[in-house]
């Protein structure tokens, strides 16, 4: 047993591939999956290892892949359903909140669901408007239903080993900037992240940045800036949107009394207004300053290039945030 | 050269006013003395005076315009001249407040309050008064404050628009350790009150609370609750000043007719000639004794509310002269209509509520000066005399002394010496 440094997209396939060999009800289903080793070369060389039994090429449909993949779960098997990108799992949304996350409930805990959706997220590539979403405050919106948002190779590969053997169905996000983004993972087949667990990915004692995702990229990057000024910012991942951790959150805000959420996602009833709004709830007599956002702008995303940038966060933008919130 | 005219301070405690209007407009030719523009200060309407001949160039404030002390507000020059590299624009806002050392006694003209670090609070921008406690605070820093029992209203708020912080209150070191200069610490009046909802409904008139009213209510609750006031009362036989009073009257003119008010004034600074001590400022490290001799004259005015005139060199004036101006300076201040020299540079106060059958009150002390004398009515009481019941005419007297700057054996010697000329009135004359 060794750590290995490889891509978050290495650590997913690693992850998938020793779940797949570990527990054979585990199989993969989505668009190109197979004989195209998926769109993000995650499941590479998945179709001829494991067959066109466990590695499903689907029709166009995101309808259909969530439909068919929630009743595989409802029946025994333990379903991966990639979704392209996220914004096509609009389609596929009454399987996913209707089925998914309520069968448990309706039926009296009579079934679990143990399904896992993978969606690529996020923007960067001229994808435009109506392809470079990041709704994962949407579904995290959804109780009986667990959100994943891996920040890097390791937690990817823990958590998404964690979320495959679960009972509760989980929609795993992965922000398509990171795929190629190299990390320290364990070889360990069993190495899994507990569900719903947040992390100090920086410590520091003068402002707290809650991120995950791509988020606590920026976050790091704007904590290194900010700590040639003297400023020593503490950053929460969340990794999980549900269950929400917030215990660290608590902890570093007792400490830090000031806040900044970073996201990929846009501000209106994102994960910052969340995070805030508990913020406020359990710790306002900690409070020493607003708190702030960065989020991507409130519009659809622009396609130049350079627009498109504008409209988004990055590690200035944080660092322009925790200078206010520390005036 | 074309000369920068700052709003002068009006008073040691204020820091800003606001325009009301120009009285003279650019181009107008303006003498010393005229008056170029009215100011809303905290206390009354000011004029503020030309102090230079020439042609007014230009202004640098506009109606309604809140402008620090010290900050320029218009140019003065020759006619055709430009404005000069001195006129900086208000929004410069050049705050001017002179402080005065200890060395520089000798001379008042206008007094402010010596800064100290953390103790002097900047203001806080904007419209206080629908925040909690009316200041700008962070949730934390209430709290604290409230764990360790500090006064927000004392702390100075480094935040965004002076925001009180965490870092702000954990580094505050309360005035009773460190000196704190009393005159520059406002105490937002009825602070616990503030925060607690007024109640409505029928049989309910709301009054809004004037600037003035907030004013005196500041700084009352300041004096009474940083001021160790203690109080030394006398009785004096008036008959003697009466008489004189009388006398003096029927040679003179209705403007320059002595009231008793203007031999109490008198009195009093001739008193305190003896009794350096007394008149003086506190500024916590230090006291401030004044050469010259100002008595502040507390004026009831008409619209509600009192301020504060000042007979300048009360000892050395001729008690004619002391009348005349005493009457015209009360007469505008009543009205709300003050010149800036007639409300500055107060040494010492008299309070007089004679007028109003009062046997006997205690002032409270207006800070930073030393004491304060009330002074009640003259009146006819039965008095013994060799045995004997006669009919006396008598005044009660009530100095209020702080007590950081001196003790009750000076309070009851001054009175002694007060009394003393007061009953031997042909003393005031000389």
């Amino acid at each position: 047993m060794a750590d290995k440094k490889i891509s978050m997209r290495e650590a997913l396939r690693a992850a998938l591939h020793e779940e797949m060999v570990r527990d054979d009800r585990v199989f993969v289903m989505g668009e190109e999956v197979g004989r195209w080793d998926g769109t993000h070369k995650v499941t590479r060389g998945f179709f001829e290892e494991f067959g066109e039994r466990r590695v499903i090429d689907t029709p166009i449909s995101e309808m259909a892949i969530a439909g068919s993949a929630v009743g595989a779960a409802m029946a025994g098997l333990r379903p991966v359903a990639e979704l392209m990108t996220i914004n096509f799992a609009f389609l596929a949304l009454d399987a996913i909140v209707n089925h998914a996350a309520m069968q448990h409930y309706m039926f009296n805990g009579k079934m679990t669901v143990p399904v896992v959706f993978r969606a690529a997220s996020g923007w960067g590539n001229q994808a435009t408007a109506s392809h470079s979403h990041t709704p994962e405050p949407i579904f995290a919106h959804f109780p009986g239903f667990y959100v994943a948002c891996p920040s890097n190779a390791y937690d990817a590969k823990g958590m998404l080993k964690a979320a495959i053997r679960d009972e509760n169905p989980v929609l795993f996000t992965e922000s398509i900037a990171l795929y190629p983004k190299p990390g320290s993972v364990p070889d360990d087949p069993d190495f899994l992240l507990p569900i719903g667990k947040s992390d100090y990915k920086r410590r520091g004692n003068d402002v707290t940045i809650v991120a995950y995702a791509r988020g606590v990229d920026w976050a790091l990057e704007a904590a290194g800036m900010l700590e040639k000024e003297g400023i020593q910012a503490e950053i929460v991942d969340l990794r999980w949107l549900r269950p929400l951790d917030l215990d660290l959150v608590f902890e570093s805000f007792k400490k830090t009394n000031r806040c900044v959420i970073v996201e990929e996602s846009l501000p209106h009833f994102n994960v910052g207004s969340e995070i805030a709004a508990q913020i406020q709830e359990h710790l306002f007599d900690y409070m020493d300053a607003p708190i702030k956002r960065v989020s991507a702008l409130d519009v659809p995303l622009p396609f130049a290039k350079e627009i498109e940038l504008m409209a988004l966060p990055d590690a200035h933008k944080v660092v322009a945030a925790v200078k206010e919130v520390l005036k | 050269m074309a000369e920068t005219i700052a709003l002068p301070q009006l008073g040691f405690d204020m820091r800003e006013g606001t325009l009301i209007n120009w009285v003279k407009q650019v181009g107008d030719t303006i003498k010393s003395g005229d008056v170029l523009a009215e100011i809303e200060a905290d206390k009354a309407t000011i004029e503020i005076p030309s102090p230079a001949d020439g042609v007014l160039l230009t202004t640098l404030v506009n109606a309604g315009d809140v402008v620090a002390v010290g900050a320029p507000i218009a140019t003065i020059g020759a006619a055709g001249e430009g404005a000069g590299a001195k006129a900086a624009p208000a929004a410069a806002k050049a705050v001017a407040a002179v402080s005065v050392p200890a060395e520089s006694a000798a001379t008042i003209a206008p007094i402010a309050a010596p800064t100290n670090g953390t103790s002097t609070p900047p203001a806080q921008n904007g419209d206080l008064s629908d925040l909690p406690d009316g200041l700008r605070a962070s949730p934390i820093a209430r709290r604290i404050a409230e764990e360790r029992g500090i006064d927000l209203h004392q702390v100075a708020g480094t935040g965004p628009n002076g925001r009180i912080n965490k870092a702000d209150v954990e580094s505050f070191v309360p005035s009773s350790i460190a000196p704190a200069p009393v005159a520059a610490t406002p105490i937002t009046s009825s602070a616990s009150r503030a925060s607690m909802p007024a109640p409505s409904g029928p049989g309910i008139e709301e009054i809004p609370v004037s600037k003035l009213r907030a004013r005196i209510a500041t700084r009352m609750v300041e004096s009474k609750t940083t001021v160790p006031h203690f109080y030394v009362t006398t009785e004096i036989d008036m008959a003697a000043a009466l008489a004189l009073r009388k006398q003096i009257n029927e040679g003179l003119d209705e403007a320059h007719k002595v009231s008793v008010n203007d031999l109490v004034i008198k009195a009093t600074a001739l008193t305190l000639r003896n009794f350096p001590n007394l008149n003086s400022h506190y500024y916590g490290d230090k006291i401030i004794r004044y050469t010259q001799i100002n008595i502040g004259i507390a004026v009831a005015l008409d619209g509600g509310g009192l301020m504060n005139v000042v007979a300048k060199d009360a000892d050395r004036t001729a008690i004619s002269v002391l009348a005349a101006r005493n009457k015209e300076m009360i007469a505008s201040a009543r009205v709300g209509k003050v010149k800036p020299a007639d409300v500055e540079g107060s040494t010492f106060t008299v309070s007089n509520l004679g007028a109003y059958e009062v046997e006997h009150f205690i002032a409270i002390i207006n800070p930073p000066e030393a004491g304060i004398l009330a002074i009640g009515s003259a009146q006819q009481v039965p008095v013994v005399i060799n045995g004997e019941v006669k009919i006396g005419t008598r005044m009660k007297v009530t100095i209020s002394v702080d007590h950081r700057v001196s003790d009750g054996a000076e309070g009851a010697q001054f009175l002694q010496a007060f009394k003393k000329l007061l009953e031997n009135p042909m003393r005031l004359l000389i």
